[in-house]
């Protein structure tokens, strides 16, 4: 690594990449061969160590105290104090801190807002936040754009840039062929926990994919017309809250045919989880109708739903789509475990249950050592392939999948995308809502756009890429010639979603100019 | 650690090189697995179990017999579930000592003057720990003296199976009352509450057994059916209270233990239950006809409240494992977004199953009244069996099985604890403390880790696949 390098590591789900900057940041001790600082060997027995010689990290799964503040959480571990011995926090020093870095840095975050409320662009702005004002020199970001969307990784490119122009270096773990290629100087690509090539950023994708899983990939979906038939699904006038009571989907129809995929693309929190919810009977339906297959569904529960034939891949796979500490075999039949032959009554059969689980998990290609395994030791890929096996081992009539590939190497991606289109081709309606657009455009045959709990565009696959993006960012009216105003869009996307002030962008009093950098890196992507 | 691992993630090209070690590690594995039981733990499906066959399998790689014995070693001193337990029974045990002697005055005495002649120390000391212990095994297991009596003639067999009797006599309340731990442990719920279940339950059971007038069996019948209702509705309060408000089942639990308990020393002194011939609180006896017959005799108090416990062990092992209501309670207690997700009604289960560890509470608690050990309601008639079912549940790794081993050891410790204060003069108090120590070694393993500087098997093996995310 030099100094002022954007260095990205990249590497299929379980190839090594989160052990390795583990071990650099002092989480895990190496069995053998050492890390070199400054040509200095680094034996770092934990974190402390680690952020002592300059190195931070800002991990996948946020490590931040939801109910603090912004201030709070980037002074926790290092707490300013005053007062002596009595040791009172000095909060107005954090704040001042926080203040400071982040207009150094270009960084807007509001000091004094709750970390929990705010959205996970913006908490990921908070540990880059934190792990500067240690004043590191190397910042390893472990998958930092699995979780947020293409604006917000936009903003987070523009960030790590002008990080670079100040001089630190930074690693970018990631599976993501396209960022890399927009951000990195050297690319190093591991496999199965070696280094399998070194490659500089004008490497084709189709090049960096066949060397990560070490054949060459299919990264475009090949698929044929759709034959659309009868309406599978049909929403009207639908109305749900989220969970702080604030109306989050705001009558929304659609309708989706037997053999058709309909996707719905929009930046994340505007309403396409809640939508999902509903349809599945997780959240209450405030207003308007759900029908499956011309049968009123809204009302149901979760389970009525699921047996009349809808599968359900969750947004979020650690959270509502596995038990980890399950086995494989449990997972897979996590919402048929009472249906015969795994269960009949309140009788459960293992030997049925580990039957089946051994025919599925070659039929699916989910890598693991065994039936019995727990799910939680498998990697993010695999583990989202024993959802999806699970939820296409039954007939369906409506197949619903909420960022299917989110966190999922381009192995699985592949995998999966076929299998989509598969059930589509035996007449399953598809929804597929996802935040990458090229997911959606992809996969879909017609798209609808969500933004702020309403759908406010319907269009086809073969629309460009820029006007669905202008749709994404409630723009309608196609008046406007590119984005000229870039900043203005911006301040709107993020005061819709967090209500911090934008202000602080407009005092880039660092060394670097970071403003028309990031307008420019929209300008190239929408 | 890493090449424990190895075969696991092998990636299915790598196999003909890596096959043919591993089908011999399988014969290991075999080898190991039927070891664990004997050893104690009958029951550890996934986590402890997984990890050291698969490390004997590994270290095992070319066969042989010394390999066998070392793979064995290897696992013995790996931090696993059984050893761990041992090893923290033993540590309770040598502090034990150090309070024998402490609280011995003259004892502590020869400790005075150690430097001048540390023979009287060591031997005062050795005497009376060794006393101590020794009348603790002989009261929970079988004292040779009586063995030998039975054996020349001169004495019967029941003071043999005396000590036997007598432990499994306080194991069985235990193992009700720590099963009803567990299963509500397994489905995210810390049960606290099974001292108030148990406490209704006995209530319940007792009035069953002196108000009906009912034929001999069908009246015993009863009166256990009883105990299990009135553990079941106060069971299901919390349970239906956490489904449908979200109340927190540590707070309810806790707050219907104290209604239960002063519900009891309302309830004994009123008429037609408080004792007529009687000044002091407590309530009429129960009839005979509603008592657990006494399985080996007269004389010997162990009565089918034994069985019963086993039996539930039983049931609750199969509840857990093999049946669909089980399926949910682990999916609710592991994830219940998850489960939520997968259509498992969540409020649902979370009553089901405080209804279920109230009927098993309530159980325990008509094996207090029913049983041998009292036939009367009294203020302390349960004693403190609901809090002890607790730290047996967690000595027990809220497994059926280990949850009627560790009921059992407590049994032993009570049972034995008796002896020790008659005829060593030692204070019942030790044994709650030898308990207390005990589970707090075992909720504390990395101390047990450090102490016998044992390898972290599990925990290693836990953070690698951690850190294997992506």
């Amino acid at each position: 690594m030099e100094p002022g390098e954007i260095h990205a590591l990249l590497g299929e789900n379980g190839a090594g990449k989160s052990t390795l900057m583990n071990v650099l940041y002092g989480l895990l001790q190496p069995d053998e061969g050492e890390v070199l600082v400054d040509g200095r060997p680094l034996n770092a027995k934990g974190p402390g160590d680690a952020i002592a010689a300059g190195i931070g990290m800002v991990h996948q799964h946020f490590m931040l105290v939801p109910v603090f503040t912004v201030a709070e959480n980037v002074m926790l571990g290092a707490e300013q104090v005053r007062g002596g011995i009595a040791g009172f926090l000095d909060r107005r020093r954090a704040r001042r801190q926080v203040t400071e870095v982040s207009s150094r840095y270009n960084l807007r975050v509001d000091p004094d807002a709750v970390v929990e409320d705010l959205p996970v662009g913006v908490q990921q702005r908070v540990e880059i936040l934190k792990a500067l004002t240690r004043d590191v020199d190397l910042l390893i970001l472990d998958e930092p754009t699995a979780v947020l969307t293409p604006q917000e990784t936009e903003e987070l490119l523009g960030i790590m840039r002008s990080l670079k122009e100040s001089g630190k270096s930074i690693v970018f773990i990631t599976h993501k062929l396209k960022e890399v290629k927009a951000i990195a100087d050297r690319i190093t690509v591991i496999r199965r926990g070696r280094t399998v090539g070194t490659a500089s950023p004008s490497a084709s994708e189709d090049e960096l994919a066949a060397l990560m899983v070490g054949r060459t990939v299919n990264l475009t979906v090949e698929k044929a017309a759709a034959a659309p038939g009868e309406p599978v699904l049909e929403v009207a006038g639908l109305v749900v809250d989220d969970e702080r009571s604030v109306r989050a989907v705001d009558g929304v129809d659609l309708t989706v045919r037997a053999g058709e995929v309909l996707g719905i693309a929009g930046v994340q929190g505007n309403g396409q989880t809640e939508l999902i919810e509903a349809l599945m009977g997780l959240r209450p339906v405030l207003g308007g109708t759900v029908s499956l297959a011309g049968q009123r569904i809204d009302g149901w529960p979760t389970k009525r739903v699921l047996r009349a034939g809808v599968g359900y891949v969750p947004e979020d796979r650690s959270v509502d789509g596995l038990v980890k500490e399950f086995s494989v075999a449990e997972n897979l039949v996590l919402d048929i475990y009472d249906r015969p032959p795994f269960g009949s009554g309140l009788v459960l059969r293992p030997d049925a249950i580990t039957a089946s689980a051994r025919e599925r998990i070659p039929e699916f290609d989910v890598r693991t050592p065994s039936a019995e395994a727990a799910v939680g030791t498998l990697s993010g890929g695999n583990q989202q392939k024993v959802i999806i096996a699970r939820e296409m081992s039954r007939p369906l009539k409506l197949f619903v999948a909420a960022q299917p590939t989110r966190g999922v190497d381009v192995g699985s991606i592949e995998f999966i995308h076929r299998r989509i289109i598969h059930e589509r081709d035996i007449g399953t309606a598809v929804l597929l809502v996802s935040s990458e657009l090229d997911e959606v455009i992809g996969l879909a045959d017609r798209i609808a756009v969500m933004y702020r709990g309403r759908i406010i565009g319907m269009v086809g696959p073969d629309t460009p890429r820029e006007e669905i993006g202008l749709l994404m960012a409630g723009i309608t009216d196609a008046e406007q010639p590119g984005i000229t105003d870039a900043e203005q869009i911006d301040a709107e996307q993020t005061g819709a979603a967090d209500g911090s002030g934008a202000g602080s962008a407009a005092t880039p009093d660092g060394p670097a100019t970071p403003a028309p950098d990031v307008a420019g890196s929209e300008d190239n992507n929408p | 650690m890493t090449d424990v691992n190895e075969p696991g993630t092998a990636s299915p090209e790598k196999i003909p090189a890596g096959r043919r070690p591993e089908t011999e590690a399988v014969g290991v594995v075999g080898e190991a697995g039927s070891e664990r039981p004997v050893a104690g733990s009958g029951d550890t499906p996934a986590d402890s179990g997984g990890t050291p066959p698969d490390g004997g399998g590994l270290t095992d790689r070319h066969g042989g017999g010394r390999q066998l014995l070392r793979a064995f070693v290897h696992n013995l001193w790996a931090a696993n579930t059984v050893t761990v337990t041992v090893l923290a029974i033993v540590l309770a045990t040598l502090i034990g000592a150090v309070l024998i002697v402490v609280s011995d005055p003259d004892v502590l005495a020869t400790w005075g003057y150690f430097t001048a002649q540390p023979s009287d120390a060591l031997n005062a000391s050795w005497t009376v720990v060794s006393e101590a212990y020794a009348n603790l095994f002989k009261g929970a297991v079988v004292d040779p003296a009586a063995v030998q009596a039975w054996a020349n003639g001169t004495g019967g067999w029941q003071p043999v199976f005396a000590p036997i009797s007598e432990t499994l006599t306080y194991t069985a309340p235990l193992v009700f009352t720590g099963l009803a731990v567990s299963l509500a442990f397994r489905g995210g719920l810390f049960n606290i509450g099974a001292q108030g279940q148990a406490t209704i339950g006995v209530i319940l059971a007792a009035l069953a057994g002196f108000l009906l007038p009912l034929p001999p069996v069908v009246h015993l019948i009863v009166a256990v059916l009883a105990g299990a209702l009135g553990g079941a509705i106060w069971g299901f309060v919390p349970g239906f209270l956490k489904a449908r408000t979200g109340a927190h089942e540590v707070i309810t639990t806790i707050m219907l233990n104290y209604v239960a308990i002063s519900f009891l020393a309302w309830i004994i002194v009123q008429d037609g239950v408080h004792d007529p011939d009687r000044t002091d609180a407590i309530s009429r006896p129960v009839d005979g006809s509603a008592q657990l017959p006494r399985l080996l005799g007269s004389d010997l108090r162990v009565h089918l409240g034994i069985v019963l416990a086993v039996a539930a062990t039983w049931a609750v092992g199969w509840l857990l494992n093999r049946s669909t209501f089980g399926f949910e309670l682990r999916a609710v207690g592991a994830n219940p977004d998850a489960a939520r997700t997968a259509g498992i009604s969540v409020g649902r289960t979370y009553a089901l199953v405080m209804v279920i560890a109230g009927a098993l509470s309530g159980l325990g608690g008509a094996n207090m009244v029913l049983g041998s050990t009292a036939t009367a309601l009294t203020p302390l008639v349960i004693a403190q069996i609901g809090f002890d079912g607790i730290l047996v549940a967690l000595l027990g790794r809220v497994k059926p099985w280990g949850v009627a081993l560790a009921a059992l050891l407590f049994g032993a410790l009570q049972a034995g604890g008796n002896r020790m204060q008659s005829y060593a003069s030692i204070s019942l108090e030790l044994v709650t403390v030898l308990q207390a120590l005990i589970v707090i070694f075992i909720a504390a393993p990395a101390l047990v880790k450090a102490i016998f500087g044992l390898r972290a098997a599990r925990a290693a093996r836990l953070s690698t696949s951690m850190a294997k995310g992506w």
